[in-house]
């Protein structure tokens, strides 16, 4: 049941005015004012159009915007809707704002939206970034219909985007979550998704909120308690990615929210995990996963930089956290030039499941861990960018299964080196 | 005079046996103190070895990098260490405690100042231990960020953070131990106001270029291309 009082007493009051409904739509927001109002228009068309019959609410959870976000939300007219798109539905749609915090936090955004889920006892609910720059009248129904028609207890996406992007998750999130807890979904840290009513209650009883106050990764925690849980999961395809923010994202806040959100789960969840063997797809809408190939420029020389001064100047840091074998062989490939440079995927797999066993053991201040993995990710994005430079879409795919094979194959070195729950 | 010499003599020797006699007791009693000190300092010593193993001090030491300082000094682990400190405490503590009930004139002041002095000593323990990892923390952090941000000699960084809070920490401790007050403040204000000098005038004069690139970095947002992260991670 969800923490009632967490909520503002004004925030309950207009929840209480809604009512029970169908659909829930959130939106976490802090500073969105340059997207939002278009998200929002094209997110009421689409309910209109697509779930006329059902009750729904926009709740929108803002963490302190100064630019009128909120405003803007509430302020779009679903009368202005329904002319511009010469639809009409047969419910009320309500929008909501509250603000959660004064700085953003995405595990509150995701708390509050998750508590108005389970008062309003939304059947389907579904989350979308505001970052996306541009978002497709399709995403809802895309999003919601498994969700409300099928059955299904989480939807997450999977997008067209390029090659060398998203290679954190490509290179560690997909290959780590679909080895250990054997389910290959492409995106499991995910900026817009849809789930039940059913699986937003069961996460918001969870003990992880003390832990992941200010949120960071509650995101994947979500599908990977979803997936611990039992819970039906398929994928679907958006179509192109394109987040403005998350464009030029820092490595290390990226790494905390995927790396560390990971490791940090891999300890509860050792049960389950310990248990899995290989991996299964999961029920998929559209396409699995499209790449575009366009040319891109990547500062490759830096990469590299980066990679072998953090090998030379962190070795104190990973004489904590690696074991000899590793860190030497680290410490070859980075003495080695541009072109023989190859950071391989068993030695990549290795060096994630060292940290990952690390962290548990907390060998060095936790936060420390993930951060000295940032250099190493570089390594390991050098290797990938140079191998996959002239490769086409089906080159890529294949590296990238791979890389996952690699995973599962390693799984027992992990389970070797993991400490057992004393 | 043969009377007078024996009476003498068996004077001197009841004196003797009375006063052996009456010092007799207070050895008994001290050398029971001292056993039952060993006794119960060695009964310490175990509980608390138990009790830091439990409680993993030895990962703790680890990680504030007292272990790698004992390793290079050959001395036991910090558990271990700690442990027979305690033991040695005291033990000395009833050894000390038999001593002064032996009544010897001007020990016993001696004594109730080293009574005086065992709390200080912890606590100056206490502030060494928890301002080393204080020092490990702040250090490693400040070479992670300066890896991270691509700062040009992070160990220099590194180095800095460490010595600063480690002069610090052990001018508290002297401070705290009473040992040379004045000699450590002004050593420290020495070493510090060196330290600090010596960064400026390297930052200076050995970093203009860097400091140059970093403004420009900053505040002149064109060059856009050595920016590796314009690949998006997520």
């Amino acid at each position: 049941m969800a923490e009632e009082s967490f909520l503002s007493d004004d925030f309950l009051r207009q929840l209480i005015n809604v009512g029970e409904v169908d659909i829930l739509v959130g939106f976490p927001t802090h500073n969105n004012a340059k997207t939002i109002g278009s998200i929002v228009r094209t997110i009421q068309s689409s309910i209109l159009r697509c779930f006329p019959r059902e009750r729904a609410v926009i709740i929108n959870a803002d963490g302190g915007s100064r630019d009128g976000t909120p405003e803007l939300v509430t302020g779009v007219s679903i009368d202005d809707v329904r002319r511009a798109s010469n639809l009409s539905a047969l419910r009320t749609l309500h929008s909501i704002s509250t603000q959660y915090a004064t700085s953003p936090a995405s595990g509150l955004a995701l708390r509050t939206i998750l508590t108005a889920a389970d008062l309003l006892r939304a059947k389907a609910c579904v989350v979308i970034s505001p970052e996306s720059a541009k978002i497709e009248s399709d995403w809802l129904p895309k999003l919601l219909q498994p969700v409300y028609r099928d059955d299904c207890d989480l939807v997450t996406p999977t997008y067209r985007r390029h090659k060398f992007e998203g290679l954190l998750i490509t290179n560690l999130v997909y290959p780590m979550v679909r080895a250990l807890y054997g389910v290959r979904i492409r995106e499991a840290y995910m900026s817009e998704f849809g789930f039940s009513g059913r699986l937003g209650s069961q996460f918001l009883g969870q003990n992880i909120w003390n832990d992941a106050a200010d949120g960071e990764g509650v995101d994947l925690r979500f599908t990977l308690a979803a997936i611990t849980g039992g819970s039906r999961v398929c994928q679907s395809f958006l179509g192109e990615k394109d987040h403005d923010e998350r464009r030029g994202a820092d490595l290390v806040p990226a790494l905390r929210q995927t790396a560390g959100a990971l490791f940090s789960a891999l300890e509860t969840d050792f049960p389950f995990w310990s248990g899995v063997s290989g991996s299964e797809s999961v029920p998929t809408t559209g396409s699995d996963q499209q790449v575009f190939l366009e040319p891109v420029r990547v500062n490759r020389k830096r990469l590299k930089e980066m990679f072998s001064t953090g090998v030379l100047e962190l070795e104190s840091v990973f004489k904590s956290i690696l074991s000899p074998s590793t860190l030497a062989e680290l410490q070859r490939i980075a003495q080695s030039g541009e072109d023989e440079f190859r950071y391989s995927s068993e030695l990549w797999a290795k060096t994630i499941y060292e940290f990952a066993a690390s962290y548990q053991k907390s060998v060095i201040s936790r936060d420390h861990i993930v951060q000295a993995l940032a250099p190493l990710f570089r390594g390991r994005a050098f290797t990938f960018v140079t191998e996959n430079r002239n490769a086409s879409a089906d080159d890529v795919e294949n590296n990238i299964e791979g890389l996952c094979l690699e995973f599962e194959r390693l799984k027992p070195y992990l389970l070797q080196i993991w400490k057992p729950r004393e | 005079m043969k009377d007078m010499i024996i009476s003498e003599l068996s004077q001197a020797v009841d004196e003797l046996a009375r006063g052996f006699a009456h010092f007799l007791p207070r050895l008994i009693v001290m050398l029971i103190l001292v056993f039952a000190g060993w006794v119960i300092a060695y009964v310490a010593k175990i509980i608390l070895r138990g009790i830091l193993r439990l409680i993993k001090f030895d990962r703790l030491s680890e990680k504030a990098g007292a272990s790698q300082l004992l390793n290079k000094a050959a001395l036991p682990s910090a558990t271990e260490l700690l442990s027979r400190f305690v033991f040695w405490v005291a033990w000395l503590g009833f050894i000390l405690l038999g001593v002064s009930v032996l009544g010897i004139l001007g020990l016993q002041e001696q004594i109730a100042r080293f009574f005086l002095f065992l709390p200080r000593l912890f606590v100056a323990i206490f502030i060494l231990f928890f301002g080393m990892l204080a020092a490990s923390f702040f250090s490693r952090a400040a070479l992670l960020a300066a890896v991270n941000a691509n700062v040009p000699s992070p160990r220099v960084l590194n180095l800095a953070v460490r010595s600063i809070i480690i002069v610090f920490v052990l001018s508290i401790v002297f401070e705290e131990l009473g040992l040379a007050e004045q000699t450590m403040l002004v050593a420290f204000g020495i070493v510090f106001g060196a330290l600090m000098l010596g960064l400026a005038i390297a930052f200076g004069f050995g970093g203009r270029d860097l400091a140059q690139r970093f403004l420009e970095k900053r505040f002149v947002r064109e060059n856009k291309e050595e920016n590796e992260d314009e690949l998006s991670p997520l």
